[in-house]
């Protein structure tokens, strides 16, 4: 089971409190109504996937309940960092080598 | 004596304690202490198990938990019977009745082992080629019979009466092996004060101490030094001793899954202790001193009973003092099997002969058993062992070829050397590096604050060992937050030391394929499977394994892996790193299932939700449904009612009269705040900046992709304050979506959001005479039509207690929603069910409720809808704001195929024999006398008998439905098609006045 550091608890907790919320820094077009269908394919149906690091949405369920961002390896499984939603999204990755 | 093979004078138990025991039924006496191995062996036995495959007659490979033949049945009593324990390391104790396995009628007569002499058809990868065709058969024939034949014991087919408790934990250093690495490694952390979890499979910590005689530390015999130190590391405080405690797991961020097995090993449990506890153990550093396996040597019918591993028979004679032979041979590859010859001549067994494949080896422990005059042979090799249920002879041949000679035994100790035991580095997902001059994998690169010392790790000799498991203790605590070490570290007198032996088949193994050299035991897997797998193909070992199964049964490969995998490269012609080695996967041994789900069981399996009003429904005799975690009262039945009468009754007398509906299940939830329109604009489809407080509307949320997610009535308490319903089974989802757009795309919204389904108690009053049984007991709300009309909200008191009193209706008849706080649920309800009875109402449940709704086309999502229905498909175009310009799932419903011609609508379906009603689920086709497969354009949704109606009614989803009014289409079903007529979803007042009735 994975430690995962909540930034709002600022405190690692087990896995068994938090829910996956899919990719993250996806966002949602202020006029969305008026998105092209290439446009609105890209922002609802495609997910990048990739082997290697990922930037996710968690939200740590039972607990603060709040929804935050964070950064893994899906190879190792291991996060790298969290931060909180509507920070922008980390360039330098602690112990990450470019 | 318990026993004629228990040798006086040796071993560690106490002769006084006697135990007596079954084992088929016969029974034995053995010593506490015991395990049922040592006992079955004190008194000669041997033979205690039928092979999976070719049904051949078993014994004792080992001492330990890496058994892969001695697997027994336990039984207490009729339910609890525990199959394929392990009998080495089943404690014994007074009364233990044991059963073999996978034998029919008996285990020395056993029907099962003509597929021995049938084996040409079991060879490798028999599953496969034997019972690929013809397919039918493989249900029918194959898997039933070899389901039968093959396998090991027999499930319980009892509910498991016995308790599993959980623990979770916590600790700077965890280490996992309490042999002498483990126990230094545990005094050096210890002693910094620290906390530390030992923890060791076997009953006492000691490891390898209880048959190295040869080692003396800090001036004690080993196993005592082991003792004396235990008992110290007992009285720390921060220390934590778990015995008979296997680590089977090492998850992520030394994270390790631990079973402690509590009280399979006592006489009379009690019901106060539980059968086994898991721990969950978080430790900032993990000391792994796992020890290592002996290897067998793979040799013509090396499963004979009788022959075991070296240190199996030093064990049983050390610790046990029991004898495994009165006249033992021995086969060797290395030296330590040397000093189980010796220990054995020592305490009067005759030894009749070593044969060591090595060409000259010279050591101390050869001096020694040439000193004690055993006849020694470099060079030679036991090419096949003689005997049936017990072996006895061995027959030797010098290794290069020769004169044979053979030579009578009661028993062979075998060694090819040791295997490292690096399951748990490796799950660590730490790489294994083989080392080529000792020929064995050790740990190489770790991925986790963890590290291996001793045996498990490569390092040979107790002085060495002792030396790097202090010094790692001490570094692992330190690593940990300790200040410095006090202690002193044990110092090693005297120690045995071991070479490296071999991998592989022997000489007596091949290269002629028809002998019976056994690499894996347990899943019956011969050296001349391996071979065969190769030239078949398999390059892989992961291939190589699943094609012969090898190091694929219950032991996981613990003594078998290594020789399959250098049989392997052999053939392939490759080194062995090169062809690799097999996954090590959790759990180490196995695991029960109850282990796993401790008291997740039964009731406790998943939480149960009941409504205030559940004690009066369940009074009434109200038959319940289960609608997630909630139980629901789905009907009220009277005396001699069946459902469909209790039902009917129920759906008349609310159109009637009235009828009092516990609605308490729907999700609620308050969305406050001064953006809280805003908020809803951009969540649901309507409008709602222009709702006035006091009035309601129905409301439709969708997905970003423009389908409907959920919906349900929303009062607007005042401009800053709704109060948002859900479905049932929507709530939490609806809840978390909710949250998901306020914390994320919409944060600059000043909006809170509260879950209140729990905080209010609903009772829906619906029907005619509604109105005049609910007015009598509101205080201070004017529930005329125009002060209170449909669709509207307000806030007083019913029977003195505060009430948001809706005006809604889902049955289409005048109607209201009670919410009260639900502590007075149940009170208000009585009074309302007091009120009632002087009109004539009935408490209806939720099956009255779905025939009410349906018979007005009033949808349920997640039944008319299936998350690929839009507003517009389930005839709901009215509910979305055409002025919008955002709400989630506004551009989602406007792709190209969402607004697509022939998309399937909701319509109602009429059959045309009225009292004919249609199979929710069943398809519906256009035409029926098309060939199959048929075009598929649609299926009923939902479909009852309504009385009110007088006939049946149902909806459905149909291609272009709304353009088919009238048209006639079929529902083909098993006992022939039923002719239905597309109808308008309405089925009862379709203008809608009883709404104000
Ligand atoms: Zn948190």
């Amino acid at each position: 089971m994975l430690l995962i550091r909540c930034p709002y608890c600022e405190e690692e907790r087990p896995e068994l409190e938090f829910r996956n919320a899919g990719e993250a820094h996806i966002a949602r077009s202020a006029n969305i109504a008026g998105e092209s269908d290439d446009d609105f394919e890209k922002f609802f149906f495609i997910r990048s996937n990739p082997k290697g690091i990922i930037y996710e949405r968690w939200r740590h369920m039972h607990g603060c309940a709040r929804f935050f961002n964070a950064v893994r390896d899906t190879i190792s499984d291991k996060f790298i960092m969290t931060y909180k939603a509507g920070e922008p999204k980390p360039v330098k990755l602690p112990g990450v080598a470019k | 004596m318990s026993g004629a093979f228990r040798i006086s004078g040796a071993g560690r138990l106490s002769q006084a304690k006697t135990a007596r025991f079954s084992f088929d039924g016969q029974s034995y006496s053995g010593i506490e202490g015991d395990t049922l191995a040592s006992a079955l062996l004190a008194n000669g036995v041997h033979l205690v198990g039928r092979s999976f495959k070719y049904h051949r007659p078993r014994g004792f490979l080992s001492a330990g938990a890496e058994e892969p033949n001695a697997l027994v049945e336990i039984k207490r009593d009729a339910a609890r019977k525990t199959p394929n324990v392990r009998a080495t390391v089943q404690e014994l104790y007074d009364g233990l009745a044991a059963q073999s396995q996978n034998r029919w009628p008996s285990l020395a007569f056993d029907v099962g082992a003509v597929n021995d002499i049938a084996s040409p058809l079991f060879s490798a990868g028999f599953y496969y080629k034997t019972f690929m065709w013809p397919k039918a058969a493989w249900k029918s024939l194959y898997e039933p019979k070899i389901r039968a034949a093959a396998g090991l014991g027999v499930a319980p087919d009892q509910p498991d009466p016995d308790h599993y408790s959980a623990r979770f934990a916590h600790c700077d250093v965890l280490v996992l092996g309490g042999g002498a690495a483990g126990i230094a490694a545990a005094l050096a952390a210890a002693e910094t004060g620290v906390r530390v979890i030992l923890a060791d499979e076997q009953a006492e910590f000691g490891g390898s101490l209880r048959f190295e005689s040869g080692a003396k530390i800090d001036g004690r015999d080993g196993f005592a030094w082991a003792q004396a130190a235990i008992t110290r590391l007992k009285a720390m405080d921060n220390v934590r001793l778990l015995a008979r405690t296997t680590a089977f797991g090492y998850y992520a961020q030394n994270f390790v899954g631990l079973v402690e097995r509590v009280s399979d090993h006592l006489q009379n449990p009690g019901r106060e202790l539980p059968r086994e506890r898991l721990w969950q153990v978080r430790a900032k550093r993990v000391v792994l001193a796992t020890g290592a396996i002996e290897r067998h040597m793979v040799f013509a019918d090396n499963d004979r009973p009788g022959i075991m591993l070296a240190s199996a028979a030093r064990t049983y004679l050390n610790h046990y003092g029991v004898a495994v032979g009165r006249n033992v041979g021995v086969y060797t590859a290395n030296d330590s099997a040397y000093a189980a010859a010796i220990d054995l001549k020592k305490a009067g067994v005759n030894v009749a002969a070593i044969v060591d494949l090595r060409d000259n080896p010279t050591g101390p422990a050869i001096d020694e058993a040439r000193a004690l005059g055993i006849e020694i042979n470099f060079g030679r090799a036991v090419i096949r062992a003689g005997g049936k249920l017990r072996v006895s002879s061995m027959t030797v041949q010098p290794k290069n070829g020769g004169g044979e000679r053979t030579v009578p035994v009661d028993a062979i100790l075998m060694s090819a050397g040791w295997t490292p035991s690096v399951h748990l580095f490796s799950q660590s997902r730490g790489k294994v590096a083989f080392n080529d001059e000792t020929k064995r994998f050790v740990p190489g690169i770790y991925a986790q604050d963890c590290v291996s010392v001793g045996a498990c790790n490569g390092t040979d000799g107790l002085s060495a060992t002792i030396d790097e498991a202090y010094a790692a203790g001490a570094k692992a605590a330190k690593d940990a937050g300790a200040k410095a070490a006090k202690g002193t570290k044990p110092k090693v007198d005297a120690s045995e030391s071991w070479s490296r032996g071999m991998l592989g088949a022997a000489p007596g193994a091949g290269p002629d394929t028809t002998v019976k050299a056994f690499v894996d035991f347990q899943n019956d897997v011969t050296a001349k499977d391996i071979r065969q797998a190769v030239h078949e193909g398999m390059r892989s070992i992961e291939h190589v394994k699943r094609f012969t199964t090898n190091g694929m049964a219950t032991d996981q490969g613990k003594t078998s892996n290594m020789h399959g995998l250098a049989i392997a490269a052999e053939t392939l012609g490759k080194p062995i790193p090169q062809v690799g080695l097999t996954t090590f996967r959790a759990p180490y041994t196995p695991v029960t299932f109850g282990s796993i789900v401790g008291h997740a069981r039964g009731q406790l399996f998943d939480p149960t939700r009941k409504t205030a009003i559940h004690p009066w429904a369940e009074a009434q005799g109200a038959v319940f449904e289960d609608v997630g975690q909630w139980k629901r009262a789905w009907y009220f039945p009277k005396a001699g009612d069946d459902m469909h009468a209790a039902v009917d009754r129920e759906c008349v007398t609310v159109r009637k009269t009235a009828g009092l509906f516990d609605a308490s299940t729907l999700g609620k939830i308050e969305v406050v705040g001064p953006d809280a329109a805003k908020f809803m604009e951009l969540l649901y489809t309507n409008p709602w900046e222009k709702l006035e407080p006091g009035r309601c509307r129905y409301g439709i949320m969708l997905r970003e992709d423009g389908f409907i997610y959920d919906d349900g009535v929303v009062g607007r308490l005042a401009a800053d304050r709704f109060h948002v319903t859900t479905t049932t089974g929507g709530a939490p989802r609806v809840m978390n979506h909710m949250e998901d757009y306020l914390q994320t795309e919409f944060p600059h919204l000043n909006v809170w959001l509260t879950s209140i389904t729990e905080q209010w108690a609903v009772i829906a009053v619906q029907g005619p005479k509604s109105r005049d049984i609910i007015a009598p007991l509101v205080e201070g709300i004017d529930m005329s039509d125009e002060a209170l009309p449909h669709m509207s909200v307000r806030e007083g008191k019913i029977c003195g207690v505060p009430t948001r009193l809706f005006r809604m209706s889902f049955t289409g008849e005048r109607g209201f929603e009670v919410n009260v706080p639900a502590d007075y649920g149940q009170a208000v309800w009585e009074a309302l069910w007091a009120e009632g009875q002087k009109h004539g109402a009935c408490a209806y449940g939720t099956e009255a409720m779905h025939v009410l709704r349906a018979e007005k086309g009033y949808i349920i999502v997640g039944q008319d809808t299936d998350g690929t229905v839009t507003p517009n498909d389930a005839g709901l175009d009215w509910a979305v704001g055409k002025k919008k310009t955002d709400f989630v799932g506004i551009r989602g419903m406007s792709r190209t195929d969402l607004v697509a011609k022939g998309r399937k609508q909701l319509v109602g379906l009429k059959t045309k024999d009225p009292k004919v009603v249609l199979e929710e689920g069943a398809q519906i086709v256009g035409d029926p006398k098309q060939a199959i497969p048929m075009k598929m354009i649609g299926h009923v949704t939902s479909s009852y008998w309504s009385e009110n109606c007088g006939r049946s009614i149902a909806l459905a989803l149909v291609a272009g439905g709304r353009d088919r009014m009238g048209e006639t289409l079929y529902v083909p079903m098993p006992n022939g098609t039923i002719e239905v007529e597309v109808a308008g979803m309405v089925f009862f007042d379709e203008k809608g006045e009883r709404l104000n009735g």
